[in-house]
């Protein structure tokens, strides 16, 4: 299908007669409207209802994202060892692998967005929620010590469930280690931004996610700390409709700007170039 | 302490005892001139982790505490030892102001996790966490960690950015609860047993996997079988590394805890 895990095929009609006959739809997890698919797709995954911004593969990001042919990928073989040798770990990467394409849940490489050279750090919630494992840690952590060396700024679009459980501590640890690559990064003078994308929650959460000298989300997408329902099983009550959502984080005081996908590229841009980070290579 | 070596289930038993010594037992058995300094500048106090200055064998120090209860009405106060942000920002401040007066920092931890709640979301609980990581990364004085119960993820590792990390012996550290990872990996929380073995969280799993250097040992019966003899343990650990990293320059305590935590991780590149 190559769709959304979360925009479930609705198979069910509703007597909307703007829809012809047949015509795959797709069901928008905030606001539940069925929306034909070529039209979510037309809108890069956006429901043309609420806004809200649905979840991107890498290749779409990156698609979206960097100046055409300007992405060079780093440490693209690096993957799992299952380390604690955890029941059905090994087992659920590789098939995931062979699903997406992907190796682990984040890719990262250098680009120029707009002609500003920028280090770039891209998650893929469709790889076991991108949670943070050892290889992601690592991924991430060199990305950083990368821009450092070479005096980049660094543009991370966050998604994740959280730290991966499969490899237990080392997993946690990946938090301490990626939040120590961006100290020494910011130490250096330089630009680090983040986009949070939905969803950004658990370990991810906190650590780099939350790390950025300008914080940005795109409209409607999840970000917390904790999961709703584990909040929901503390308090023993339901939660409003758009807690933990980004016009909400951004109303607590975390997030600096929502910015529409369509709008991402060029706000990026200028903030590279208000930086100083002008042309290719240059800072 | 030879004979045979507990499962982590055991292990879990023994601290999850409410005759296990915490907070309350350790410091006035440790530390001298104790005085606790309250709040985090912006939001409020948080009872759950507690800050203060203290002397550790005549040195000034900064101590940092998550605090269990021992019954109902310390733990009402305390939260169960879960803090919210405004506890990891006061103990972010403590911090900040022990590295300007050059006094080490010493974390004992011993929660099981972050609060998850609405307002500790609405506080940004993810944001206090990472910054306190990062912050403590960069800090430049000695920070000494020990875990004396449980440490729950994210909300022990606020606490856990070190130079050197001990273990008390029978104590845990997991990336998630053993029933956590039970419910969501058989759908079956009482599997907690099997996913304490699984998750490997032992002292000895840390020192294997370069989380932690040290483990202090524990009476037979665990450490509430003799709390003198346990806050001994760890006040001579306590002095002994404080003294050995005080006598190192701050660049390189900086630069050996980054390569600490930058080695940890296990993964392959064809
Ligand atoms: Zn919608």
């Amino acid at each position: 299908m190559g769709l959304e895990d979360l925009f479930k095929n609705v198979t069910k009609r509703f007597n909307d007669e703007e829809l012809p006959e047949n015509e795959p739809t797709v069901k928008c997890p905030r606001c539940q409207q069925v929306v034909p698919e070529s039209r979510f797709q037309e809108l890069n995954k956006v429901c043309p209802n609420c806004n809200y911004h649905g979840r991107l593969r890498a290749t779409e990001r990156l698609r979206l994202t960097a100046d055409k042919g300007s992405f060079v990928e780093y440490d693209t073989e690096m993957q799992t060892v299952d380390p604690l040798n955890f029941p059905g770990y090994a087992k659920k990467v590789e098939s995931l692998q062979e699903l997406t394409g992907l190796k682990d849940a984040v890719v990262t490489g250098e680009c120029t967005i707009k002609g500003s050279r920028t280090v770039l750090i891209v998650m893929d919630s469709h790889f076991m929620m991108a949670s943070m494992g050892s290889v992601v840690g690592e991924k991430i952590t060199r990305a950083f010590e990368t821009a450092t060396k070479k005096g980049l700024p660094v543009v991370a679009f966050t998604a994740s469930g959280g730290a991966r459980m499969q490899e237990g501590i080392l997993s946690l640890m990946q938090m301490a280690k990626t939040s120590g690559a961006v100290a020494k990064h910011s130490e250096a003078g330089l630009l680090y931004m983040t986009v949070l994308t939905d969803p950004t929650t658990g370990g991810v959460t906190a650590s780099f996610a939350s790390l950025g000298d300008i914080i940005l989300a795109e409209p409607k997408i999840l970000i917390g700390f904790a999961g709703r329902r584990v909040i929901e099983g503390t308090i023993k009550q339901r939660l409003p409709g758009n807690f933990q959502l980004a016009e909400f984080m951004q109303e607590k005081g975390f997030v600096d700007m929502i910015v529409e996908r369509r709008s991402m590229r060029s706000v990026l841009s200028h903030l590279l170039k208000l930086h100083g980070y002008e042309k290719e290579g240059t800072n | 302490m030879e004979q045979q070596q507990r499962s982590a289930w055991e292990r879990q038993l023994l601290i999850r005892d409410k005759n296990r010594p915490t907070v309350h037992d350790y410091i006035p058995r440790i530390f001298t001139d104790f005085y606790e300094m309250h709040g985090d500048r912006g939001y409020g106090d948080d009872g759950a982790l507690i800050g203060g200055i203290g002397r550790l064998d005549g040195l000034p120090v900064t101590i940092l505490a998550q605090v269990k209860g021992r019954n109902l009405q310390e733990n009402k106060k305390s939260n169960f030892a879960m803090p919210h942000p405004e506890g990891y920002r006061k103990a972010l401040r403590l911090a900040h102001q022990a590295e300007k007066f050059h006094r080490p920092v010493i974390c004992l931890i011993d929660t099981p996790g972050a609060f998850c709640g609405v307002e500790a979301e609405e506080r940004g609980q993810g944001e206090a966490i990472a910054r306190n990581m990062m912050e403590f990364m960069m800090l430049k004085t000695p920070i000494i960690s020990v875990v004396l119960g449980e440490a729950g993820s994210g909300g022990a590792l606020a606490l856990g950015v070190c130079d050197e990390l001990a273990m008390l012996e029978n104590a845990l550290y997991s990336v998630i609860s053993p029933r956590g990872c039970a419910s969501i990996l058989w759908k079956d929380a009482s599997r907690e047993q099997d996913a304490c073995e699984v998750l490997q969280i032992t002292a000895e799993d840390m020192l294997r996997f370069g989380v932690a250097e040290a483990i202090i040992p524990e009476p037979f019966g665990g450490a509430q079988e003799d709390i003198d003899k346990i806050s001994e343990n760890l006040k001579e650990y306590l002095v002994k590394t404080t003294t050995e990293k005080l006598q190192k320059d701050l660049d390189v305590l900086q630069k050996e805890r980054y390569t600490k935590f930058r080695k940890i991780g296990v993964f392959q590149e064809q």
